[in-house]
């Protein structure tokens, strides 16, 4: 199936060798050409952005970098693999199981690892971080396999659309789609309900929204819920995108994705969705002005991070907070 | 004369370990040897992560960056210029390295200096970034470095690495590196430069209002476990004989971070013990990766359980005991006999070290060598 897809979208990679192969003079840029990067570049930020949230929801609320963060995006993408090929469902039924399965998982990991830290030193909490993270990896390569799989994509999602003289798989289009509709809802729950409301009270202060008597556990999970919800969306979307399943698939999309939430402005949601984009834009844009550079693709985002943490540490949209004595 | 007592224990001691070593060395195989020889190299590599994490509060994830760095630098000073032609075969080193060669020492401390040059250079930027902020940027570093290994080919060689390099780390180099890690870590945290670290540690601002340069202390401490780091890299590579990039990912932190947690952040006696004991359970452990015969459950082998029992042990000993095997006290002669004859005090003791009180951090740290070296002190 996947040998359908064609070359073009199977990431920046490969639109960086194509590039290089079909233009004898390398970085020129043809109007059609740039669409199609646009396009590339606006699906994988859109997949950044996804998991991007979920980061920045969960940092905060609890000021914790949830290391195992790019682990439930994986854990997301197998449960729906396993939906699709142990138990045949439909790719849609499989999608939604396995998005309320890893919703589940990511509530009870709070629970487990990140609740009895709660008032410990940061560093306790971090280490236990990622801990879980490469828990969950050890257990995804003993349950799972260390061997890569390959994902069916399903008919619909795997199409390829010519739109004018840009060629582009659906899932790539329905990604972006869902982003911004995600990305509506989302701040819709924050600023206009009573959940969100208690999600911004616990993430100015914790203390004083307990006196207040919000349920600071309640909102805790509620957030690491819509986090992990986000982050299985995104890595099964991923995984159509991409199709191939390995344990150790999370870690650096998990890693991109924490910088984008950095760059866009830790704890602020729009500030998330334009780090992922951002980083989805340098990422293929650079490797496709510059095929040269493409070697160095996984390090753009941590120059990226370097930078704007030196000149802006609060991030694009972040707000400055005081430092408390 | 209490002191000269504990000092004249403390040569046993070395002399015994000497001993054990020497006949290691003679009747080990070459697997234990190769096991006991990477304890002293983790017990560098610790030493050096808990000079950061532990001492001066830094959370830095670098570690493995400025372990390639000085890996590879120390790879590339040893090698001969013939191997270098043989490795590479894909890209030509550039010329002003393939003739040059330097005797295994020296490119160990020039190996440890660069490595302590980069870490300068990283710290510098870096260390005005604070928690989480920092850990991430240094984890940034890392993997930086690493893609420029891989990417300066001409260099480095790039993704073959470099195979064959001449075993240098033999069991005397690595036991005195380790040793001399140790020394010169019990006598930092000794002197006032210790002391500035682990006041920057418990408290920034009450350490920069009694006068302490906290980012002077902050980059020194960063530069320093730099160069640790960088020995213990070339320590490795010369051991393992092969290096390449894939070797210096996250997971050699994550090992190094999980010898310094067990073993208590801010404990050198904890780092050393778990240094030991990690490296040793990582061999040991390998059987659950094998197929295994219990009575009633046959397995046929699970590739990976090991490693699960690892993460989920540091999980277990970061939610239970936060202040890991020895939280932050250290080994002292005096631990022993007050181990002999007061058992109701050292359990009163223990009870207050479990809480992660501030204050009285340093009191406890000075608790072991502090009552036999206290004339030192003055």
């Amino acid at each position: 199936m996947h040998a359908d897809i064609p070359i073009i979208d199977t990431g920046a990679w490969a639109v960086a060798s194509t590039v290089g192969m079909s233009l004898p003079d390398r970085g020129r840029m043809t109007l059609p050409l740039f669409l199609q990067h646009m396009a590339n570049s606006l699906s994988l930020g859109s997949l950044y952005a996804l998991i991007a949230i979920g980061y920045t929801m969960v940092y905060g609320i609890l000021r914790l970098i949830n290391f195992a963060h790019g682990d439930i995006f994986m854990i997301g993408a197998y449960l729906a693999f396993y939906g699709m090929t142990l138990i045949s469902l439909p790719w849609w039924a499989a999608l939604f199981l396995a998005i309320v399965l890893t919703g589940v998982f990511g509530v009870s990991l709070e629970r487990a690892a990140y609740k009895p830290l709660r008032d410990s030193p940061r560093i306790s909490i971090m280490i236990s971080a990622i801990g879980a993270s490469f828990l969950i990896e050890n257990l995804a390569v003993l349950l799972f396999g260390g061997r890569p799989k390959g994902v069916n994509v399903p008919e619909i999602l795997g199409k390829v659309i010519h739109l004018g003289s840009v060629s582009i798989v659906t899932v790539s289009l329905v990604i972006p789609v869902c982003t911004f509709l995600i990305l509506g809802i989302l701040l819709w729950i924050v600023n206009h309900t009573k959940t969100g409301m208690a999600m911004r009270a616990v993430s100015t202060d914790i203390d004083a929204a307990r006196l207040m008597a919000v349920d600071v556990n309640r909102i805790v999970s509620f957030t690491f819920g819509i986090g992990s919800v986000l982050a299985a969306f995104g890595g099964i979307m991923w995984a159509f995108k991409y199709p191939q399943l390995n344990p150790l698939m999370g870690v650096m999309p998990g890693l991109k994705c924490f910088i984008a939430a950095v760059v866009g402005g830790i704890g602020s949601i729009p500030g998330a969705v334009l780090g992922g984009f951002l980083l989805g834009f340098i990422e293929i844009m650079t490797v496709a002005l510059l095929p040269q550079l493409s070697g160095y693709r996984d390090a753009f985002a941590f120059v990226l991070l370097i930078v704007v943490l030196l000149v802006k540490p609060t991030g694009l949209l972040g707000k400055r907070q005081a430092e408390k004595v | 004369m209490k002191l000269k007592k504990n000092h004249l224990y403390s040569l046993i001691a070395i002399a015994a370990f000497a001993v054990f070593a020497l006949v290691g060395e003679l009747f080990f195989d070459a697997f234990t040897l190769r096991i006991f020889n990477n304890c002293a190299i983790y017990i560098v590599l610790a030493l050096s992560l808990n000079l950061l994490n532990g001492f001066t509060g830094l959370f830095s994830l670098g570690h493995a960056g400025f372990m390639a760095v000085g890996a590879y630098v120390c790879a590339l000073l040893t090698m001969p210029p013939e191997l270098k032609e043989m490795n590479y075969f894909l890209v030509p080193i550039v010329p002003w390295l393939k003739n040059l060669t330097l005797p295994f020492v020296p490119a160990l401390i020039v190996a440890g200096l660069v490595s302590a040059f980069v870490g300068f250079l990283i710290g510098a930027p870096a260390l005005r970034l604070r928690d989480d902020y920092l850990a991430i940027a240094t984890l940034g570093f890392a993997e930086i470095i690493r893609v420029l290994i891989t990417n300066l080919q001409s260099i480095t060689n790039g993704a073959q690495g470099l195979k064959g390099l001449p075993r240098y780390s033999t069991t005397w180099v690595v036991w005195i590196c380790a040793g001399l890690t140790v020394l010169f870590m019990v006598m930092l945290m000794r002197s006032s430069y210790g002391r500035s670290m682990k006041a920057v540690r418990d408290d920034e601002i009450a350490a920069e209002a009694m006068g302490i340069n906290v980012f002077k202390v902050k980059v020194t401490s960063f530069t320093v476990s730099s160069f640790f780091a960088g020995i213990g890299g070339a320590l490795l590579g010369h051991m393992i004989t092969t290096i390449d990039p894939k070797m210096f990912t996250f997971m050699l932190t994550f090992n190094i971070l999980l010898i310094v947690v067990l073993g208590g952040v801010g404990s050198i006696t904890g780092s050393v013990v778990a240094a030991i004991a990690v490296t040793v359970l990582m061999e040991v452990l390998r059987f659950l990766d094998e197929p295994m015969n219990l009575i009633f459950v046959k397995t046929g082998g699970l590739p990976g359980l090991r490693m699960v029992v690892f993460s989920a042990m540091l999980m277990i000993v970061v939610i239970f005991r936060q202040r890991g095997l020895m939280g932050n006290r250290e080994f002292s002669w005096n631990m022993v006999s007050g181990l002999r004859n007061a058992f109701v005090r050292k359990g009163a003791g223990g009870q207050d070290r479990g809480h992660s009180g501030h204050g009285g951090r340093d009191g406890h740290d000075g608790q072991g060598d502090g009552k036999s070296e206290g004339g030192h002190r003055g």
